[in-house]
């Protein structure tokens, strides 16, 4: 006869239930990326910042959204809203890729990860995919607000909204862009080192130092000297991809006829700094 | 049933550094000792187990399989904890260790599951919702080994669990690991530099030097017979040694006492009686237990 409020050691049990494969691992630790890049399961402290800098760019589309609907025409449409935008966002991966990255080295943890059955490849996936989707998430969730707007003031019905649709689809592909240039870069930055503060100072640095080069590259006395100028900083090079494609003139950038550069670059930035990443964790995974 | 077994592995990294050379052992599940210097090739060992490493030539496969070709099977059966700090210090040691769970294949709540039953076991209740960074070292290499444990694994691997621990530390430690390895049904590797520590909880003993094997064997075969009868006398330890040798007894004079192989039940009394019948003051009379240790100094001077 067992008394109740008596605690009984059952003993130790054998785990008989599934075990799953190296997706869910990813899975779970993409998840568990995503969570952190905004704070959620961690102390008050840490959601401050994210939230704060996602409060901002939605207060941003929102003023836009609401002048908009008054006199019909947006403040800046869905490009310029991520180009506009894309200071904060330097200071949000600058917060969250040392989240992400070097919170892990710095904590030593990286042994117990590698460990198990997940691999370098797994972790650096989960961590770049984590990061692009909160990016994206930061600049497409005002986008789509702004969408909405559209969407309900438009004064030529279905068609209106169809052509709104039009507009936000490339602009979400714009933010993806951009998500994806801040994220290899600044995970790269980060997985350097284990300190949080020098991992922030460094990825805002390549941001922002790189733009006088620009300046100076820009005042130089050759015709193509400007025209490749842009390619010298990575907001600049967005920018450049942007004018490329969309053929605008009005963003004080002239790019000339090397649009296609600017493209190759940004493909080539974006898979050398995530292959750099993958090469730097293969050699941390042994340990 | 073998649970290890290598053929002629050999480690040598980058630098011309060798870290193992030529090490064949075969390993039977229980608690398994792993002794050796820093620097002997413990560390090495067991990241090649871990399909961290790969060897440089020879052969070696746990459960059976090959770490390096099956990684994730070997990976999931077994649970490692590193001798280092690995722990971070802002999240709770209940939170860490389901996503660490998570991280060996648990589904969700499987992994929450798991995860409070491993901190139980390890001796953490209240406790384990408090933010790892305010634990005692006592208290994270509690969490440590919950973290290998979480995933129900065959065979444990411990890195120098008993590192920075006080000595009532080490002592529940120890007892703990000889727990999992007795009660729980999980073999354990435990790392060590200290003989007289692991000797204690072990089934068997691998030793190794420079990263080449010493010894490997059970430790009931290590200390079969090999007690000794320390005797001392306040005078005549001299006519005492010879009377003995006499008898057919084979005496090493250590100090001021000599040391005599018990063979027998019979050796005890007549050793007394030599003694009695020499009429010297008898002072000390005691029964030891061969350690471990003594047995690598013999081995090795031999080996010399």
């Amino acid at each position: 006869m067992s008394e109740a409020g008596v605690i009984h050691d059952i003993g130790y049990q054998r785990y008989q239930g599934p075990r799953l494969g190296r997706a869910a691992l990813l899975g779970a630790l993409y998840t568990h990326g995503l969570r952190s890049a905004f704070g959620l399961g961690r102390s008050a402290k840490s959601k401050i910042f994210p939230w704060g800098v996602a409060g901002i760019v939605l207060l941003v589309a929102v003023i836009n959204a609401g002048v908009r609907s008054q006199i019909g025409r947006w403040l800046f449409d869905y490009y310029e809203f991520a180009n506009t935008m894309s200071l904060l966002v330097i200071f949000f991966v600058a917060i969250v890729a040392p989240e992400l990255v070097s919170r892990d080295i710095r904590s030593g943890v990286l042994p117990l990860y590698f460990s198990r059955p997940l691999r370098a490849a797994d972790y650096v996936m989960a961590k770049v995919a984590a990061l692009v989707t909160a990016v994206w998430l930061l600049l497409g969730v005002p986008q789509f607000v702004m969408f909405l707007t559209g969407a309900f003031t438009t004064k030529t019905g279905m068609k209106g909204v169809w052509h709104e649709l039009g507009l936000l689809i490339p602009g979400w592909g714009y933010s993806l862009l951009w998500a994806l240039i801040f994220t290899s870069i600044s995970l790269l930055v980060a997985s350097l080192t284990g300190k949080r503060a020098f991992a922030a100072g460094g990825i805002v640095a390549v941001f922002l130092m790189t733009a006088p080069v620009v300046g100076v590259l820009s005042s130089l006395p050759s015709e193509t000297a400007h025209h490749l100028a842009g390619l010298a900083s990575p907001i600049a090079l967005v920018n450049g991809v942007e004018i490329w494609l969309r053929n605008r003139t009005d963003l004080g950038l002239d790019i000339g006829d090397f649009g296609p550069i600017y493209g190759i670059e940004a493909f080539c930035l974006i898979a050398a700094c995530l292959l750099l990443l993958l090469a730097r964790y293969r050699k941390v995974a042994s340990l | 049933m073998t649970i290890i077994a290598t053929q002629a592995l050999t480690k040598t990294y980058g630098g011309g550094v060798t870290a193992l050379s030529d090490l064949t052992v075969e390993v039977d599940e229980g608690v398994i000792g792993l002794v050796g210097a820093n620097g002997a090739g413990k560390s090495t060992f067991i990241k090649i187990m871990l399909g961290l490493i790969a060897p440089s030539s020879g052969g070696v496969r746990v459960f059976d399989l090959d770490p390096i070709a099956e990684t994730d099977k070997v990976r999931a059966r077994v649970g490692y904890m590193p001798e280092n700090d690995c722990l971070p210090p802002d999240v709770s040691a209940s939170e860490f260790v389901t996503h660490v769970g998570r991280l060996s294949g648990l589904p969700k709540v499987a992994a929450r599951e798991r995860a409070s039953e491993a901190l139980r076991h390890v001796g953490l209740y209240e406790e384990r919702y408090r933010q790892i960074g305010g634990y005692s070292t006592g208290m994270k290499q509690r969490v440590k080994l919950a973290q290998a444990l979480v995933h129900d694994p065959d065979l444990l691997l411990l890195d120098e669990p008993t590192n920075g621990l006080d000595p009532a530390g080490r002592d529940a430690m120890l007892t703990l690991v000889h727990r999992i390895g007795n009660e729980f049904g999980i073999s354990v590797v435990v790392c060590s530099h200290l003989l007289g520590e692991v000797e204690r909880i072990c089934d068997s003993l691998i030793a190794i030097e420079g990263g080449r094997l010493l010894r490997a064997d059970r430790i009931s075969s290590m200390t079969a017979a090999s007690d000794v009868l320390a005797v001392e006398v306040s005078e005549g330890t001299d006519e005492l040694a010879a009377r003995l040798r006499d008898l057919g007894f084979e005496v090493t004079p250590d100090g001021r006492l000599l040391l005599v192989p018990l063979d027998s039940d019979a050796a005890y009394d007549r050793i007394l009686q030599a003694v009695a019948e020499l009429d010297l003051p008898l002072h000390r009379l005691d029964q030891r237990r061969h350690r471990v240790a003594e047995l690598f100094t013999v081995k090795e001077t031999v080996d010399v």
